[in-house]
């Protein structure tokens, strides 16, 4: 099996081009050293090859049922849950006097890719455990930590994130579940959850649902919406766990993928009392929630790209071996077949695949990189800008790589033909897997109104403002590497160091048009949005996303393009040389068979083009 | 009890290997390097016999050039007490030169178990361990999958082809580990840093002379692709044929 990502690949991102080596020498990280961030990821790499990969399979197969109430999963879910535990990971961007490593999140970030990529039904039960953690840490009580943190980390409970409900799913606001005052200061929980995932599981002691509820009396809308957590079994004093606490499993989802992973309906309340605790203040739940989704919204980008990079590594592998045909004018039938690798439409679609995997992983370390940026930065203005970014990055890094990679797994499918088809080969069960991305953790509808909605327009653009101008920074870089101006247009790639030069011109160029492209598109539909009605300047949000997904990635494919000319330029030969051709080459992909596509977007956008808008119900 | 366990730095197999221009070694350039995977085992075994008899010490002892300090890290980091790096420019193919330096430093350690991999993954000689422990005039064991020890003695299992057999031995000690001793330990994000600070003492290694050494190295021939000729009973004739007129094995 090969490793996901490629440790040439990631070695890149995380010391090439992210400079994660500096982290070492900020006062949280002190103890760390680069030899110890890759000691953690070869840890990581080891446990996604012993623990996860090994049932990838069977936990798709035999998918979580109940029997007697209980939900039974296979063995080997709670082993591998256990062994994440212990090697520290659910704790690893922790507080030391919690418990925690206070490792970055941008090595924690390549960490988890690996147990994403080898299983990420499994890995959720821990990945939803930190995620709850970290929630509690930011805002919970000393007493809550002490009582469900604490273990939490340990890997003795697991942790959910129950928002969703029968009718409130991307309209958070309108939920429904109830929390009543008690005089202990307390509070009784009654409702419906749904699509909680890990709600009900066998694998650790207990289980701590964060809850979204209103207090009784509330205010409507998101500024009456409460946070609580809620134990399955209550915890006493002296953190022994007692009597079970009101929450009733009321049925399993049957799922088309990442179906290792429970999706519960839970009943809070109805057989039973059932106690929350309140976490922060009443009616600030929606905002500690936020806290948690937006780590939890890159998380979901991290794993399309995980999972779209495991596909691309494994129809990679069976393009070189598969041999079949012959290239065209080849007419003599006893020639050998040759590896399919060999015929151009499929280097096209590996070529489609390493161009959207690879960018997807360097938006998701990017993201990560700006999490420890904003809060570890000595500088306040580097805190600020880290800040600022990832507000417009969020979206873009939720939503983009479980899309793209859909398309990129696809793509690897059609690399084993039949075989891709077949339930006997990986590729299948990663394309359901991933195509939960786009679905959950706010859809990509909801992104995309986020962004144009809310995040390019907040403090008068100021944060697409920063992003705009970081590319154009990017645009100098890569025309200095190769010796200032612009370079004229390129037919040999970067086949040598000059095609690495001229290569880089001309992708600078376009990337700087495409900037312009999106800030005057921008523009424009801000313009729109003072006069049109909210619905109507809105209404082709998601094409906007696109438009700005795929400058972003032009964006990063320019960064690491010009790192690569730059080893290139300087003489770097052997392996290397070939990893930054093809790293240039994949950029060059990007830029001429994917960027072109903002242009007719952007065209759509200006023009305010109301097709969609002003179809009628009644016509379909 | 004090254990030592001898570990060697190899290139992670999972690639595929040139040879370098000398024609008698494999080519470096771009290999992954970690621990062999007996040693892992070795490693293991020597932690579980110190976890059971209750407060010795383990120290892991490797052998090379300073990169081999990254291994050692990974032994620390696994809960292995201190490491000692003897320092040499680079290995030598010749486990009776690697064996006498090994011993210099082992002889007089007052060690009561030392472990080795039942081989190195990269060289497959299985002789280093058996040569230390005639070179200090120890009891050896190879290829253990199981090891016990008790008030002085140890017992070992050793597989055989369909049946397994039990020893007993004094200690002092030399035994080789097979796998089949539980799986080697993740190094765990706390052991990685606590490793940081446990002790590396460093050491000229006393290489014994080199006797035997690597005249050529060569790839195996590349394999033709294999050939489904059809299926079921009626083809098997034309099996028999091709093994016999084209594969000529039969
Ligand atoms: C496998 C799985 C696991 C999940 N895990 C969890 C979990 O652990 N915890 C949790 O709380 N939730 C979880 N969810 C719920 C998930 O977050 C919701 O499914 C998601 O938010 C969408 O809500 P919905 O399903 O009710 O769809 P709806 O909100 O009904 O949306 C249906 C469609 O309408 C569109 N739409 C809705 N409102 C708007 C709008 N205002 N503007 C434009 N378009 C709109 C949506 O984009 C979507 O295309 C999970 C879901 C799944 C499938």
């Amino acid at each position: 099996m090969t490793t996901v990502p490629s440790p040439r690949d990631l070695d890149f991102l995380l010391y090439e081009v992210l400079d994660t080596a500096a982290l070492a020498a900020r006062p949280r990280h002190g103890e760390y050293s680069r030899e110890a961030f890759d000691a953690v990821i070869d840890t990581a790499r080891q446990l996604a090859a012993d623990h996860l990969a090994p049932h990838q399979k069977a936990n798709d197969e035999h998918e979580p049922h109940v029997v007697d109430g209980k939900v039974v999963t296979i063995p080997e879910v709670a082993r591998a849950f256990r062994a994440v535990a212990d090697a520290g990971f659910i704790a690893a961007t922790h507080d030391a006097e919690l418990g925690g490593m206070q490792l970055p999140h941008t090595i924690a970030t390549a960490a988890l890719l690996h147990l994403d990529a080898a299983n990420v039904a499994t890995a959720s039960y821990a990945l939803l455990t930190t995620g709850a953690a970290n929630l509690i840490a930011a805002h919970g009580s000393d007493d809550q930590k002490a009582r469900f943190l604490a273990p939490m980390l340990a890997g003795r409970f697991t942790g959910t994130m129950a928002l969703s409900e029968p009718d409130a799913g991307s309209s958070l606001a309108d939920l429904r579940t109830r929390a009543t005052p008690m005089d202990d200061g307390t509070f009784r929980i009654t409702g419906t959850k749904m699509w909680i995932s890990g709600g009900e599981n066998e694998i650790a002691e207990n289980i701590v649902h964060l809850v979204l509820a209103r207090i009784d009396g509330a205010p409507p809308g998101v500024r009456g919406i409460s946070l609580f957590v809620v134990p399955k079994r209550l915890v006493d004093d002296r953190g022994a766990v007692g009597a079970t606490n009101g929450v009733v499993l009321g049925g399993l989802i049957h799922k088309m993928g990442w179906r290792g992973t429970t999706s519960t309906v839970l009943n809070f309340g109805e057989q039973g009392p059932c106690t929350g605790y309140l976490v922060g203040r009443a009616h600030h739940g929606l905002a500690c929630m936020f806290h948690m989704m937006n780590e939890a919204r890159i998380g979901v980008g991290r794993a399309g790209a995980a999972m779209g990079y495991a596909a691309y590594r494994y129809s990679l592998e069976y393009a070189r071996t598969r041999r079949q045909g012959r290239l065209p004018g080849e007419k003599d039938p006893t020639r050998p077949q040759v590896p399919i690798i060999e015929h151009p439409d499929v280097r096209r679609m590996l070529l489609q695949q390493k161009s959207v995997v690879e960018a997807a992983v360097h938006l998701t370390m990017l993201c990560a990189r700006l999490v420890d940026d904003l809060e570890t930065a000595a500088d306040e203005s580097v805190r600020r800008e880290a800040g600022l970014l990832l507000e417009v990055l969020t979206p873009v890094a939720k939503s983009w790589p479980g899309e793209a990679c859909q398309e990129a797994i696809s793509n690897a499918m059609q690399i084993l033909g039949g075989y891709g088809f077949a339930r006997e080969y990986p590729i299948e069960q990663l394309y359901r897997d991933n195509r939960l991305n786009p679905i959950h953790e706010g859809t990509n509808g909801i992104q995309a109104l986020d962004l144009l909605g809310r995040k390019v327009r907040q403090d008068d653009g100021a944060a697409l403002t920063l992003l705009l101008a970081r590319m154009g920074a990017t645009v100098a870089a890569a025309r200095e590497a190769v010796g200032g101006g612009t370079a004229g247009t390129s037919t040999n790639g970067g086949g040598t160091s000059l095609g690495a030069a001229h290569t880089l011109g001309t992708l600078a160029d376009a990337l700087e048009a495409a900037v312009a492209r999106l800030a005057a598109t921008t523009g424009a539909l801000g313009e729109a949005s003072a006069t049109l009605p909210p619905a109507r300047a809105l209404a082709n949000a998601s094409v906007y996303l696109e438009l700005a997904s795929r400058t972003i990635v032009a964006w990063l494919w320019l960064q690491q393009a010009t790192v690569a000319a730059r080893a290139l330029v300087a003489g770097t030969t052997g392996d290397d040389a070939e990893f930054y051709r093809g790293k240039l080459q994949a950029a060059r992909y990007w830029f001429g068979w994917e960027l072109p596509r903002t242009e007719a977007q952007a065209a759509l956008l200006t023009r305010l083009d109301s097709t969609v808008y002003e179809m009628q119900v009644a016509w379909f | 009890m004090k254990i030592a366990v001898c570990i060697k730095r190899v290139p992670d197999m999972d690639v595929r290997f040139k040879i370098a221009a000398s024609g008698t070694a494999v080519d470096e350039a771009g290999l992954k390097y970690d621990m062999s995977d007996f040693d892992g085992y070795a490693a293991e075994a020597a932690l579980q016999v110190n976890e059971k008899g209750g407060g010795g010490e383990v120290t892991a002892l490797c052998l090379g050039p300073d990169a081999v300090q990254e291994t050692l890290r990974k032994a620390l980091s696994m809960g292995i007490d201190k490491a000692v790096h003897l320092k040499c420019d680079a290995v030598p193919f010749d486990g009776w030169a690697i064996a006498q330096a090994l011993a210099a430093q082992l002889g007089g350690g007052g060690y009561d178990l030392i472990l080795f991999g039942r081989m190195s993954i990269d060289s497959s000689n299985q002789s280093v361990g058996p040569m230390v422990a005639e070179l200090l005039g120890l009891p050896c064991v190879t290829a253990a999958s199981r090891l016990d020890v008790s008030g002085g003695t140890g017992k070992a299992q050793r597989e055989l082809e369909g049946a397994s057999e039990t020893v007993e031995f004094p200690l002092p000690a030399v035994v080789s580990i097979d796998e089949g001793v539980a799986r080697p330990r993740y190094p765990s994000l706390k052991g990685i840093m606590a490793a940081k600070k446990k002790p590396l003492e460093v050491k000229p290694a006393q290489l014994g002379a080199v006797t035997v050494t690597v005249t050529t190295m060569e790839l195996p021939p590349e394999r033709n692709a294999g050939r489904i000729i059809g299926e079921g009973p009626d083809m098997v004739p034309e099996l028999v044929r091709l093994l016999q007129t084209e594969a000529k094995v039969l």
